[in-house]
Parts: structure tokens; C-alpha cells; sequence
């Protein structure tokens, strides 16, 4: 630690801080453009230029480091004629459109022109002007012209997304930031550079022009969507949300938000927005009052029971419900008899339920991603299931870290990867024993008699051995299970295996949370219990009445085409909805149910966090929080302990004996099985959930909507796959699952193993297919 | 794709810098690029990304930095004259609209027989001999009076 002397007051600072970030420590502002926080240092703005005694001259504070002994005036004169005269340069090109530019009001250069700038230009010239360029649907360059070329965007592109799309072309007063070649920003956190940039040259293309700061309301609340609950501030104005911003939050989110965070809200505002109950009666749907809509349900069901027994209703919610409205939906359940409830919905091996220690989490803190040296990243799409999690890897890879991985597709991470495995999904589980048998062999272990009967025919191949290799050298491993890897049909396979890997490096084992509340659900007991049915079972053994909560059954389930047929064959489905959706073809009831932003509730994350939020505005129309609904059914139904009158007393009575000790991520009781060389024949399906098409809201976000991201899936497949078939990339090719078809276009990867094709799921495109995994048949159209 | 011949090149210059910071060639790379073809191209660009492994916007804002790389074809022989301050004191403005006149083209354009490109360069540190163009910013000419000018071209016709 080293002792330097601002504006008179004495500051401790660790040895190679700058200037600036030991003034911030002291609580003394220094005017900045460049300078962030969580990226390099540029030091090209000039903003910060404070007086340091014995310097002939002024310095960047941001640049500075500061050294024992160091006395800084931040406003002496010297100091304050510097910053002026940065100031006047700077305001030489930037126009004087404030009164209709979308940051007036919250921006930086506007608020230090009002301290430093002055009342009049010294310049009469003309000002130059930068054409706008189109670089995508969220992001508007509309106004380049007030860019002050601070470099922030290119530098988080860089640093921080992992992938350079901007970049400062040309030189002096021609230099302007573009994209190469009018090439669109396609990355999953671009929205970040709005929120970066700290004059309007960078604007949410959204948000534009439809409110000024200053009219909007401010409230807290936490992204819906990933297992990281990102801390989020929704802004509203006329009891509509107009937009999303971060709230920092070290240990989540940072200062970032994906895009899917940041402009899912969109869907909040669709048009496909379900504004009062409906009822489906002789083939017609008719809006009706909510007392109607809700008897109709108690009475159905209750008939339901007493003709064929409550076992024939089964509850299916998605992982993106709040605590409070899985717990009610359970409660209900049961109260009727029956222990059919489940929100893993895209989950299909469920071997491992009744034998977990806890409940199934990170195993780790998020914050604690960082520290890691050696990462085990098992089944996932990384960046586009997780992509602030992504980045926090892409930082400890940085930092020295390696990352393996092990998993049936090879998509871009943006950071380099120590050592990949990429094979087919049967072959996974074979793949991961083969990388603890080398692991055992480098440690000079024995494995447990059972992992070691298990393995005995499996036969290490250099990929897994080089895996290996890696986290034995690791001090500080992480082996993380990805969506699609509790998605496999042998998910409990992976875990165990992963587990058995983890203890050998003395590494921490756990799960990238699918969704808000994939530990939640399981926290709010909105699983089977007692012989009831597991989401799989309950569309596969068809039950005679279906409740819903926020599912869009041939997009959020894992076999789309028998959840389908369920739904279809079922004597009365119960759709709680913020949509008008698919639902209307095979539902009898639509219940307006409050997406996030228009209820109370509670998230808990991927790492156990508990987050609660209250709406940020009342709920449309005559949608009503599903919490508040599932009670007065709870009620109509005579069900007893439905007396809540808050949300918060739903989420006390879950949380009651709640800490983090019930989180384990350890099995007890199941059994590896021998694993031998898998064969399989035809093509084996491997899907992903495309990033905007994970859930209900987010599917109806529409500038989202619009980008590369969004765009309709095709059929991926190793050219040597293409050849055989006779197709080339870019044909039409007839894709079958079960009795249905789609036609898609293909595209050779040949990352992609040979033996598998890679159809999306979740998406209206692909929704008459069947299992995520499994055999999948593609011939020429 | 980048010719035999450049990636040769490439990878020569590469042997003076770390393994892992093989950006540091990207101006020579657009150097070799441009001795072949004349100009650089957008693909060109991209190619020299791939081949370095860098980002195609990191090639691109060093290729728009440097006034030396050629955007656009700029002719067989490119002339680039100085306008900086000792060689417009020197009559550099003179020289520019002299050839502008002889060839018919403006800054930045190009005969209609592709022969002669004309550019304005920056200050080429040679100002004891303003005014000072280079052919192909390669070779230097300095005190360029009409009569040398028109030597000059009538050499270069030639070829």
C-alpha cells in the first residue's frame, strides 16, 4: 500500500493503481469519458487531466499511477484550465442536439459541459458530420456525428464480448467508429455499449425516441431469463416499461446485462399480450370474466377428481415462474391428490430424482468463476445459454485459465480453448469416462470399485487424456454440466462421472442453471414426490387435465410432438399465460397471468442467491399475478392453507429453514452404469435452445427478434454427412422425427460430428419435431 | 486468398516477432498485398485477418490509419504528393494542380487507362527537397519543377 496526498486529503492505495482510482476511493470525482473501470486504459479523452506537484505539465489521472508520497490537485488551476481546454476541443465537433437526443439528461459529456464547457463557442467553422451506419436491430449508430471517440465500445467488443466488431477507421478528424464493411454487431452483449457510451453516439434502437430520461420511473428488479439473475432497473413511464438497465451488482451481473435481459422487455408490450380470461366453448373462444374463467377450472377439475382421480391431473410450469407461483401451483396440486407437478420440463433422464442430498446448483458463486484456473465445461452452449457467465469464463481464461470441453457441438466462445472433445451425444458419457480414467491414472488413484467396473472397457483416446492432463495441472477446477447436458437422456450418467472427475482434481461440481429459478422450482418443491409424475411421464402416460403455468407446451418441452399429442388428447388444459399462444389450439381455458415486470416475486439463481423484486408496473388489462390466481383456485377448489395475503408470505413459508446447506449438488444411491463403446444408427439429433428462443417473453421480443440470432434455424451437419445424402449447404432438406416433418435449409459445419445433425429446439420452426435428442432422419427434399 | 508469394512474405516477417503476436505483421502484410495488387481490397483485408488471426476490424483500421495503403485501384503508378506545410510553402499546391492538368484526374483519381493514380501524401520527411512526390511510395522525387514532372511521366509511360 502506498500513501499519496489528493486535494488535501490523504489516500491508502494499493501499489499500481491509477490516480483516478484511488481519488474515486477518497470519494473525490475526477471528470472522465474514457476511463471505465472494467476496461484497459486509453487515456485518449484527456478529460481527467489533473495537476501533480513536481510534474511540469498536467496528467491523465487515469493513466497515472500513483506513487508513494504523490500530492494531486484535481482543481487547481492548472487542473481546472486543463479541463476546460479539453472540453472545448471536445465540444469543437459535437453537435448541440441535446433537446432531442435520447441520452440528454443522463449524459456524461452533457453534465461536464455544464461544469467545465463554455457558454459560447470560440468556433465558427462548420462541424463535421459522421454518416450513420446500420449495425443491427438493438444497437443505432443513427447519430455517429456525436461520437467523441473515446473507444469505450471498441474496447468492450475486445475485452469483454470477446469479439472486436467495432473499430475506430480512419485517422484525425476523419476517424469514426464502424463496424468492418457495414457487417452488423451480432454479439449477445452488444447492448452494453449503449450503456457504455457516454455521449448519444451509441443509442438503444428500441428505446428510441420514445421517452427522456427524466419522465421514466425507476425500479429494481431481476432478470427472468438465465440462472444468473442479473439485477435489473426497469424504466416506465405512463405504467408501460420502456426500457432496462443494469443495476451493478459485483457478484452477479458486474455492470453488464445480456441483450436478452436488456431487450426482452419488448415482449412485455406485445401485441400477442393476453389481456383477459378466455374460454374455448363449442370451438369458439370467448372473453369472459375472470369468477367465470376460474369456476369453470375448480369445477373441471374437481370433476376430474372425482370421475377418474386427482392422479389424472398433472401441473407443468416452466423454470422461468417465480418461487411464489411454483409453490402455489404444487400446493394446489397436492391439496387435489395429486403429486404430478414438475418445471424441468426439458430435462429427460430424471433417474436421479429421489436419490439428490440437495438441491442441484452452481457449487460454486458466480463471483467465484473468475478465480477458477481450470474449467471442465461439460454439454453446453456456453455463450448463448449463459453469456454473462461466458464472460466471466472468458475473463479467468485471460487470466491464464484453461478451459476444456467436452460436448456433442463446437460453437465459437470467443476465448481460446485449452482442449475440446467433440462427439456425438450417445457418446458423451464415454467421452467423460475416458477423461476420469486418465485423470485417475495421472493422479496415481484408485477410482471407487464401482467407477472402475464401470470403466474397465473404456479405452482413453489422447483428446480425453490431453482434458485430463489440463485439470490435473489445475489448482483451483471447476467441472461445470451445461443445459444440454442435463438435457442428455443420460444426464445422471454425466453427473456422476463429472462428479467423480471434480473429486479427483479437487475440483467444485455443478450445474449452469437453465433458467431464472431452475433452483427455485426445486426450492418451492415443484417436483414429483411420493410416486408422482415427472414431467417426461406426465406427457408420455397422457393425463386426462393439464394446468399450464407459462408453457407454450411444443416449445418449452422436451419432446415437442408428444407433449403435443398430450395436450391434444387431454379432456381440459389450463393455459396461465401472458400470451395468446399456440395454447389456443389444444386449451380449454386461457387465464392473463402478469409477466415479471407486473408482479411480486422471487428468483433464486443458479448459485442459491435468494432475489425478490415487486412489479415495476400494474398488470395489463385484466392479467393478474399467477400467485394471486393459483390462490383464489386454491380457494375455490377448498384447499386448505391458501390464507395468503402477500406474496411475501408465500415466499416466507417456502423459505422458511431455507440456507445454503440444502444446496447439494451430490447423489446418493445411483449407480454407474458399464460403459462400453455406444453404436447407434441413423443420425443422432443434437439441439440447441437458440438464446432468443428460450422462453415465452423473449420469443416475443421483436427487435431480438431481428437479429442473426433470431434467424430460423437450419440443419447443421459435417459436409461428409452432406455428401452422403447429396445435398449441398444451403438446400432444402426434409427433416423427420416420429410421424412429423419439417423442411429446413442445411448447412455444412464440420465441427459438427459426423453421425449427428443439429436441429434446434424452441423454435416454431422445428416444434412438429420430437425429442431433443435421439434418432433424427434427414433426406434430400 | 492471399498468393503463394504473399503468404511467403508474411511469414518471413513473422519470424521476427513472438509466436503469440503475430498481429504485430499486419503492416507488412498489407504492405505485400499492396506491392502485388495495387490496392487492398475488403477480402484482401479479411484474409490477412484470417491469416494472422486477428479481427478483420483490427486490419481494417490500421489499413484506413496509413495513407500509404491504397483502398480503391489507384492506377499502375500511384503518385502521392506532399501537402503538408514546407512543401505547400514550397509551391506543393503548384505541383498538384500541374499534374492534375497534365493527366486530367483529380486527388484521388485515376486515368482512364489505368496508368497514373494521383494522391496527396503526408509530410515524407524529406522537406529540404520540397516539393516532394513518390511513385508508388516507393521512390522519392524531390524538387518537382514542370519539366521534371514532365520527364517523369513520359519515363513512367513507358513502362
Amino acid at each position: 500500500m502506498l500513501k499519496i496526498e489528493i486535494d488535501g486529503k490523504m489516500v491508502e492505495t494499493r501499489k499500481g493503481s491509477m490516480v483516478i482510482e484511488a481519488a474515486q476511493q477518497a470519494g473525490i470525482y475526477i471528470p472522465h469519458f474514457c476511463y471505465h473501470k472494467k476496461l484497459s486504459i486509453a487515456a485518449n479523452c484527456r478529460m481527467c487531466l489533473v495537476e501533480v506537484e513536481k510534474a511540469p505539465k498536467p496528467l491523465p489521472a487515469c493513466a497515472t499511477p500513483a506513487t508513494d508520497g504523490m500530492k494531486v490537485h484535481t482543481h487547481s488551476e492548472m487542473a481546472v484550465k486543463a479541463q476546460k481546454g479539453v472540453m472545448e476541443f471536445l465540444l469543437i465537433n459535437h453537435p448541440l442536439d441535446c433537446p432531442i437526443c435520447d441520452q440528454g439528461g443522463e449524459c456524461q459529456l452533457q453534465d461536464l459541459a455544464v461544469g467545465y464547457g463554455g457558454g459560447e463557442s470560440r468556433y465558427q467553422e462548420g462541424k463535421r458530420v459522421v454518416m450513420h451506419k446500420d449495425i443491427g436491430a438493438l444497437v443505432s449508430t443513427e447519430e455517429m456525428t456525436r461520437c467523441i471517440h473515446c473507444t469505450r465500445c471498441v474496447r468492450f467488443g475486445q475485452e469483454i464480448a470477446g469479439v472486436m466488431e467495432l473499430g475506430m477507421a480512419f485517422r484525425g478528424e476523419n476517424a469514426e467508429i464502424m463496424s468492418f464493411v457495414n457487417s452488423t454487431v451480432d454479439s449477445e452483449l452488444s447492448g452494453n455499449m449503449i450503456d457504455l457510451c457516454p455521449v448519444g453516439a451509441l443509442t438503444s434502437k428500441p428505446f428510441r425516441y420514445t421517452a427522456r430520461s427524466w419522465e421514466l420511473s425507476r425500479r429494481k428488479s431481476v432478470s427472468p431469463h438465465d440462472g444468473l439473475g442479473s439485477n435489473l432497473a426497469v424504466h416506465t413511464k405512463d405504467n408501460k416499461v420502456a426500457r432496462v438497465v443494469p443495476i451493478e451488482n459485483e457478484a452477479l451481473n458486474e455492470c453488464w446485462l445480456s441483450d436478452k435481459d436488456r431487450f426482452s422487455y419488448e415482449g412485455l408490450n406485445a401485441p400477442e399480450r393476453l389481456a383477459k380470461p378466455m374460454l374455448k366453448q363449442d370451438g369458439k373462444w370467448l372473453e369472459v370474466e375472470w369468477q367465470a374463467a376460474l369456476e369453470y377450472v375448480a369445477n373441471g377439475l374437481r370433476q376430474i377428481k372425482n370421475s377418474a382421480g386427482a392422479e389424472h391431473v398433472g401441473a407443468l410450469a416452466t423454470p422461468h415462474s417465480t418461487l411464489e407461483e411454483l409453490a402455489l401451483l404444487q400446493k394446489l396440486m397436492r391439496g387435489m391428490g395429486s403429486n404430478n407437478v414438475d418445471f424441468r420440463l426439458r430435462q429427460s433422464d430424471f433417474s436421479a430424482d429421489g436419490k439428490r442430498y440437495g438441491v442441484p446448483n452452481l457449487g460454486m458463486s458466480v463471483a467465484d468463476l473468475n478465480t477458477r484456473d481450470r474449467f471442465l465445461l461439460v454439454g453446453s452452449f456456453l455463450r448463448k445459454d449463459h453469456p454473462l457467465l461466458a464472460q466471466r469464463i472468458r475473463a479467468a481464461v485471460k487470466n491464464g485459465a484453461q478451459a476444456s470441453i467436452v460436448h456433442s457441438a463446437s460453437d465459437e466462445l470467443l476465448m481460446p480453448v485449452a482442449h475440446t472433445a467433440i462427439v456425438a451425444p450417445g457418446e458423451l458419457v464415454n467421452e467423460l469416462a475416458q477423461v476420469l480414467k486418465a485423470l485417475a491414472t495421472i493422479k496415481q488413484t484408485a477410482l471407487s470399485a464401482e467407477a472402475q467396473s464401470a470403466t474397465v472397457s473404456v479405452v482413453v483416446a489422447p483428446g480425453a487424456q490431453a482434458i485430463a492432463q489440463s485439470l490435473s495441472s489445475g489448482e483451483r477446477v471447476a467441472v461445470l454440466l451445461g443445459n444440454f447436458a442435463q438435457q442428455h437422456p443420460q444426464a445422471t450418467q454425466l453427473a456422476l462421472l463429472a462428479a467423480n472427475i471434480a473429486s479427483l482434481s479437487n475440483a467444485s461440481f455443478g450445474y449452469l442453471g437453465e433458467a431464472a429459478n431452475s433452483v427455485g422450482g426445486y426450492v418451492a418443491g415443484a417436483v414429483p414426490k411420493d410416486g408422482g409424475l415427472n414431467a417426461a411421464q406426465m406427457l408420455a402416460q397422457p393425463r386426462k387435465a393439464y394446468l399450464l403455468l407459462n408453457v407454450e407446451a411444443e416449445l418449452d418441452t422436451h419432446d415437442a410432438q408428444q407433449a403435443m399429442a398430450a395436450m391434444q388428447g387431454a379432456d381440459m388444459v389450463v393455459a396461465m399465460s401472458a400470451y395468446k399462444h399456440h395454447a389456443t389450439q389444444y386449451a380449454d381455458v386461457l387465464l392473463p397471468i402478469a409477466p415479471f415486470s407486473e408482479t411480486s416475486g422471487t428468483f433464486i439463481n443458479t448459485e442459491g442467491r435468494v432475489q425478490s423484486f415487486k412489479g415495476a408496473v400494474r398488470p395489463l388489462g385484466e392479467a393478474r399475478p399467477a400467485w394471486k390466481v393459483l390462490r383464489v383456485l386454491g380457494n375455490l377448489l377448498d384447499v386448505p392453507g391458501f390464507e395468503y395475503e402477500t406474496s411475501e408470505a408465500v415466499r416466507d413459508e417456502m423459505l422458511t429453514g431455507y440456507s445454503s446447506a440444502r444446496l447439494n449438488n451430490a447423489l446418493n444411491g445411483v449407480a454407474l452404469q458399464p460403459i462400453s463403446v455406444a453404436t447407434h444408427n441413423g443420425l443422432q439429433r443434437v439441439s440447441d435452445v437458440p438464446i432468443y428462443s428460450s422462453d415465452a417473453l423473449v420469443r416475443r421480443a421483436a427487435s431480438l427478434q431481428k437479429t442473426r440470432d433470431a434467424q430460423t434455424p437450419v440443419v447443421s451437419m459435417h459436409s461428409s454427412e452432406l455428401a452422403k445424402l447429396g445435398v449441398q449447404s444451403g438446400d432444402t432438406v426434409k427433416v423427420t422425427q416420429g410421424n412429423a416433418s419439417v423442411r429446413l435449409h442445411v448447412s455444412a459445419n464440420d465441427r459438427q460430428p459426423v453421425g449427428t445433425a443439429r436441429v434446434a429446439a424452441g423454435h416454431a420452426a422445428t416444434a412438429a419435431l420430437g425429442a431433443m435428442f435421439g434418432t433424427i432422419n434427414v433426406e434430400r427434399a | 486468398m492471399l498468393s503463394a508469394h504473399i503468404q511467403d512474405q508474411i511469414n518471413r516477417e513473422l519470424i521476427k516477432y513472438p509466436a503469440d503476436q503475430r498481429q504485430s505483421a499486419v503492416m507488412a502484410a498489407l504492405r505485400f498485398v499492396q506491392d502485388e495488387k495495387g490496392w487492398i481490397s475488403n477480402d484482401d483485408m479479411t484474409d490477412i485477418a484470417a491469416f494472422l488471426g486477428m479481427p478483420h476490424m483490427a486490419v481494417y483500421e490500421v489499413a484506413t490509419f496509413y495513407h500509404m495503403y491504397n483502398l480503391k485501384p489507384m492506377g499502375r503508378h500511384t503518385l502521392t504528393v506532399c501537402t503538408n506545410l514546407s512543401c505547400t510553402l514550397c509551391g506543393a499546391l503548384d505541383t498538384v494542380s500541374y499534374i492534375e492538368n497534365k493527366l486530367g484526374i483529380g486527388i484521388g483519381e485515376v486515368t482512364a487507362d489505368g496508368k497514373f493514380g494521383l494522391r496527396e501524401g503526408e509530410c515524407m520527411g524529406a522537406c529540404i527537397d520540397a516539393p516532394l512526390l513518390t511513385i508508388n511510395n516507393k521512390k522519392l522525387c524531390g524538387r518537382m519543377t514542370p519539366q521534371k514532372i514532365d520527364a517523369m511521366l513520359a519515363e513512367l509511360d513507358k513502362s
